[in-house]
């Protein structure tokens, strides 16, 4: 599966390339090819993360809707973090929980973690084998696990479609 | 109009700057600094390319992405400098 | 065009507040876990704000900082992840008012079990 890899880095380096540039004159473009084949013809085999993407018509559409679910839930939490910032009495109750994922790959895992990173109010502090351990600034009444999970489906389901 | 509203925010930003120097200066612990200082690199990000805006040149944005990629490096070696696992 | 450029420049308008509630935040919080929540992450939205407002108000400079602004979200959890980890690890204080730490209490069995088993 080198060739999945070699295809995702070329492509990444190549358009990084020609943005910052910004000219599609040709020796722009054959420099950036040569150095863009030659990156990524070193670095494909250790890379293995790229392999367990799909790419389906069903993986591109989700990748959109996940997206935008998680670009809403960005803004609301940070409206969220800035009335606990102002509000006098600094209403917080902070706890580490643990919620169980399923996902097996590698890169979705990453992914999971770092959005519940990026929505504030949440952020993974560690993953051990399949435990997310979760440092939340305002604990809810309703009991841990069940909140873990809450945190964790909102984009766990998308997720679960985009890598197989 | 948009000048202003350009002014005001570049205003705002230096003045964040100042409350989180003062947590840098007082905080606790050392990574209490290091906190500080992320959130000091990030959002000077945000100040260069308002600075971009207002001198009118392209090429600071360049040098936003430059000083976006070190900070991030450095932040990353303090943080696993202290772990003890570098 | 007029109209773009003056949603741009509220837009950054924005961004800033969020950039000064975050130094607010990181001035008020008890703890370093919740200063990282305050801090980093509601700086990243103020930072994505910003750069999204100036590039509205030049369009052709979108493309460079529409790739600033992934390679800011991109490495900015990773940070925030790995000062949370370091600050764990290194045992920084916790602040009272946290309510369970199921973290410390895993990797506590864990390390016991470890020293039973030698």
């Amino acid at each position: 599966m080198k060739i999945k890899a070699f295809t995702v880095i070329f492509s990444i380096l190549m358009a990084v390339w020609l943005i910052l540039n910004q000219s599609v004159d040709i020796e722009y473009l054959v420099l950036g090819a040569v150095i863009s084949v030659l990156l990524a013809f070193m670095f494909c085999r250790g890379c293995s993360v790229f392999n367990d993407i799909n790419f389906t018509p069903k993986a591109f559409v989700y990748t959109f809707m996940f997206l935008a679910v998680f670009i809403f839930e960005l803004i609301k939490a940070n409206f969220d973090i800035a009335r606990i910032v102002l509000t006098p009495s600094l209403p917080i109750k902070p706890g580490i929980i643990k919620a169980k994922t399923k996902l097996k790959s590698r890169m979705a895992r990453l992914i999971l973690a770092n959005s519940i990173t990026l929505t504030p109010g949440t952020f993974t502090i560690d993953i051990i084998d399949d435990t997310l351990y979760i440092h939340c600034v305002h604990l809810d009444d309703a009991d841990r696990e069940k909140l873990g999970k809450k945190i964790i489906r909102k984009f766990e389901k998308y997720l679960e479609v985009i890598y197989g | 109009m948009v000048d202003i509203i350009l002014k005001i925010s570049m205003v705002i930003i230096v003045f964040s700057f100042l409350l989180v120097v003062i947590r840098f200066l007082r905080g606790n612990t050392v990574l209490d600094r290091v906190v500080a200082l992320d959130v000091l690199t990030v959002s000077s990000i945000g100040l260069i390319v308002l600075l971009a805006d207002s001198f009118g040149r392209v090429i600071y944005i360049d040098v936003s992405l430059v000083y976006a990629i070190l900070s991030f490096i450095g932040v990353i070696v303090i943080a696993k400098y202290l772990e003890k696992s570098l | 065009m007029e109209y773009l450029k003056i949603a741009g420049a509220f837009i950054t308008l924005g961004g800033s507040l969020f950039i000064l509630f975050a130094s607010i935040g990181l001035l008020r919080m008890p703890d370093i876990y919740n200063r990282i929540q305050a801090g980093t992450k509601a700086s990243t939205l103020g930072t994505l704000l910003t750069l999204l407002g100036i590039g509205l108000i030049h369009t052709d400079w979108l493309l460079k900082i529409m790739m600033l602004i992934i390679f800011v979200l991109i490495s900015n959890p990773v940070s925030s992840h790995i000062l949370g980890r370091a600050a764990h690890y290194a045992r920084m204080p916790i602040s009272d008012r946290t309510e369970v730490d199921e973290l410390e209490e895993d990797t506590n069995i864990v390390s016991q079990e470890r020293e039973e088993e030698k």
